[in-house]
Order: C-alpha cells, then structure tokens, then sequence
C-alpha cells in the first residue's frame, strides 16, 4: 500500500484528468446525441437513415475500434490535434449513440394521448413537443441517460489505455510496468478512483430515479 | 408513440416543403461524404497498394492476411463464448444464493456486485493479466481476458437472472409448491426453466457486449481480431482500410445479433398474455 501513499498526489492527478476528459466527453455527447436523436424523429428521410446508420455503426462497434479510426482516421483528413482531443471526440462519438436512444426511448415512453389531447386544445407541433412532450419525456431519460454517463466514465479508461496521457488507468500502467511498483496495490488504487467516481454517481441516480418516477 | 401524433398530416404545400428539404439535406450528406472520399483519396487512401492485401486474390499479401485476420476472429468468438458461459454459470450461482442464503452473505454478494460493477472493464482485464501470476496463477492469456471480462459480465447475468425469475407470475411457485415440491424442485423444475426463456432476448444482448469488450484483449496482447489487425498493419501500412473492414466485421455480427434479441423477445412475448420478458436496463443499451 506504500506506494499508494507515496504517490498519492499522481493518483489525484490522474483522477483530475479523467474526470476532465468525462467532462469534455461529456458534455459533447449530450450535443451530438440529442442531435442524432432530433435526426431519427424528424420528417426528412436523410436524415433519419442518417440518424439510424449512426447509431447503428457506434452501438456494434467497440469503442477501441472507434478509438483506432480516431487516431489514424482523422489525420487522414488532414486535420491535427492532440491525442486528448481524439480519443475525447471518439469517446463521445461512441457514446453518442447511447445517449441517442436513452433520449429518443424517452419520448417514446410519453403516452400518445397527451400529444393528442395537446393537439386537441389546439396547440402546434412545436408547442405540442416543448410544452407537454419533453418535459414529460425528461423523467423517462434522466435513469438511462445516467447509466449511460456512468457507462462512459469507465469507458474512459479505455481511452486511457490508448494513451491519453496521464488519466487514471494510464497512471496506473505507467507505475506498475514501467516504474516495476507492485501491481496489486496499484491497480486497486486505480479501481478505487473510478469507485470513488461510480459508486456515488450511482447512488446519486438511484435517488434522482426515485424522485423523478411516475406513478403508472 | 409515433411521430405522427405529434402534428397533423402534412397538405400538399407541406409535402412539398418537406421533399424539397429531404432532397437538400441529402445533398448536404452527400457533399460531406463526398469531401471525406475526396480527402482519403488526396491522401492515397484508395490505391492498390492499400487495398490489395485485403481484397484481391492474387496478392501475395491476401491468403496471410486472412488467415491472420480469421485467426483473430476465431479466437475472439472463443474468448467471447467462454467468458458469456461462465458469466452465466456464475451469474446464476450469485442470483440464486443470493434470494435464499444467510444476511451476511446476501450482502458480501451485493458488495462484489457494486465493486465489479463500478470498475471499467478494461482494469479488470489487466487486473487478472498482471495480479493473478503474482498470486501464483499462471494461466496463458487467454483466460486472462475470459476472467477478467467474466468478473465483469457475471454480476450483470445475474441481474438479468434475477430479473427473469421476478418477472415470473407468483402463482408459477405457489402451484409448484402447493404440490409437495421442495424450494431446490421449485427453483430448478419450474422457475429457472421459464426464467431463462424469459431472459433470452437479454442474454443475447450481453454477448453483444461481450464481443465488443473482446476487443480490449489487445491491452494484454491476446491475438484477437483487433491485435491481429494491428499486427497485420505494422508489416502493410494500411490502418484505415483494415480498421474499416474490422469495424464492419464487428458491425455485421453485433448487427445480427442484436436483430435476433428482438425476433427473439417478440417471438417469446406472442401468443402470451402479458409479454414476461425479463428487461433490466441492461449493458446494451448504456454502452458500458
């Protein structure tokens, strides 16, 4: 265990990181899949064989694959970043799609007699869906969408594995192979990071799932 | 709910509106695509040299490849089917004592559940790769990636089990034991059997987990399909066209797979009253 203490300051910085990259990651998941899931309901045929065909790539592919197209793949195109940035974008785009459908099982979990009774009264399409729709829909996706957030911070140690330099995971490798630590205590070190995250986090959802269910 | 409640169906002028905006937004997708082609090609992403090894026969690249590439999915597939049959040897193990044993027990079971469930897959996997021979279990790699990805799956199987049991109307072991069966008769006789085909669209939700986590067995250098083609790229240079075709690889079969789950679950859910599917918000759908 003494190297846990010694070092402590490496774990908290690694902890540090990978929370920020789940941040980044995070926030532009959000973005992307609720875009997606705006694609996989809209009128317009493209889009929606856009919105499926998206989905479809990043729910069957593993997120090491996405990972690898993200490192080789987009500096093909001719664009340059840190690694950081890719294996943040490639984390989000594979979480994307999950989002995508916590959002879009949401408003399908709206009884179709509210968007009815809502049209009888005479409200519009835009009406109908911010006024009665989502915010009914929110209670539904909040649990998912939370498992989903939780799925992708430990997805992030994957990134890690990919070398973003410095996250938790990448922490840990780097003091058992390389600096010859014992690998027992280290790699529960790094476990403990990410429960330290999952565990609260889980709680936390459980409670929010609770005050948010609607009696059926 | 369809999206068609959401407005009224749409005129003539509204039709037009909307084939008019389809045609633009598809011409806005195609001009996208168009430019990701148009740069591969500037960066010499489509010429023999890349492609050859992969498609064309009579490369001397080609037989080596895809025996390589066909190992790597043999031994995949192999890791995936181990690890899913004793996570739900195990799993099963877990969620029956779980109902039936000692306090103490029923929560040192919750506890591993939380723990394992709490850390990424990835740490599992190097966890049994690099802790169990300092503990002196020596194992080849293989069963490295099988433990690890088991340690991982078995606590969600058992979820889904448990689930499965629950969704079984009472009266299915109120009969069973108002006709002199034991608790071991009860379970075994009559509830794991209708559990399981309950939880069958769920199992093979999880094997699509499973498949794609295989994949991190290149952390620990088990030659699966994704450490084969990193392999193979080292010696040909072409990542993006073997990643493309990996990627569609794994596509297909999880594809498939996922397809099957829901043949499944509506297969099972016919010709009953109530559909007792057993639905836990499973791993498939968070992406974990």
């Amino acid at each position: 265990m003494q190297v846990l203490i010694d070092n402590y300051h490496l774990y908290l910085r690694g902890l540090g990181t990978t929370l920020q990259i789940c941040l980044y990651a995070g926030l532009l998941t959000l973005v992307v899949g609720t875009f997606i899931a705006g694609c996989r309901v809209a009128p317009l045929t493209p889009l929606r064989a856009f919105g499926t065909a998206w989905v479809t790539v990043f729910r069957n592919c593993p997120l090491a694959v996405v990972l690898f197209f993200m490192a080789f793949g987009i500096p093909a195109l001719g664009i340059n970043a840190s690694y950081f940035v890719f294996g943040t974008i490639g984390l989000a785009l594979y979480t994307s799609a999950f989002v995508c459908e916590a959002i879009r099982s949401g408003i399908n979990a709206v009884s179709p007699g509210q968007a009815e009774a809502a049209r009888s009264v005479g409200l519009g399409f835009g009406q109908t869906l911010r006024l009665v729709i989502l915010p009914q829909a929110v209670r539904s996706i909040i649990p998912p969408l939370g498992s989903v957030m939780i799925a992708m911070i430990k997805n992030s140690a994957i990134a890690g594995a990919f070398g973003i330099g410095g996250d938790l995971y990448a922490v840990g490798i780097r003091q058992s192979s390389a600096q010859g630590e014992e690998i027992i205590p280290v790699l529960l070190g790094v476990a403990l990071g990410y429960l330290i995250i999952t565990i609260p986090a889980g709680l936390l959802l459980g409670y929010v799932e609770r005050k948010v269910a609607i009696a059926r | 709910m369809s999206e068609s409640v959401l407005y009224e169906a749409p005129g003539p002028r509204a039709r037009l509106r909307a084939r008019y905006a389809s045609v633009l937004t598809g011409l806005v997708l195609l001009a996208l695509f168009g430019w990701v082609i148009y740069r591969l090609a500037q960066g010499g992403e489509f010429t023999y040299e890349k492609w050859g090894p992969l498609i064309d026969p009579t490369n001397e690249s080609f037989t080596p490849l895809w025996t390589l590439l066909g190992k790597g999915l043999g031994n995949t597939l192999l890791a995936a089917g181990w690890s899913i049959l004793f996570s739900l040897v195990i799993g099963t193990i877990l969620a029956l004592t779980r109902v039936t044993a000692a306090a103490w027990y029923r929560w040192a079971v919750v506890g591993v559940i939380e723990l394992l469930r709490g850390t990424p897959v990835v740490v599992l996997i190097f966890f049994a790769y690099q802790a169990l021979p300092v503990m002196g279990l020596d194992l080849p790699v293989m069963w490295s990636l099988v433990i690890g990805l088991t340690a991982y799956n078995c606590v969600i199987i058992a979820e889904i089990v448990r689930a499965g049991i629950d969704s079984l109307p009472r009266g299915q072991s109120e009969a069973a034991y108002a006709v002199g069966m034991r608790r071991g008769q009860v379970m075994f006789n009559v509830l794991l059997p209708q559990a399981f085909r309950a939880m069958l669209p769920a199992l093979i939700s999880q094997l699509v987990v499973v498949l794609k986590d295989t994949s991190l067995g290149f952390t620990i250098s088990y030659p699966e399909f994704v450490q084969r083609g990193e392999t193979a790229i080292e010696n040909l240079g072409n990542p993006i066209q073997l990643y493309l075709f990996i990627a569609l690889i794994f596509i297909v079969i999880n594809y498939t797979l996922s397809k099957l789950a829901v043949y499944t679950e509506r297969r099972l859910s016919r010709g009953r009253k109530s559909s007792a599917t057993a639905e836990p918000e499973s791993a498939a759908t968070t992406g974990d």
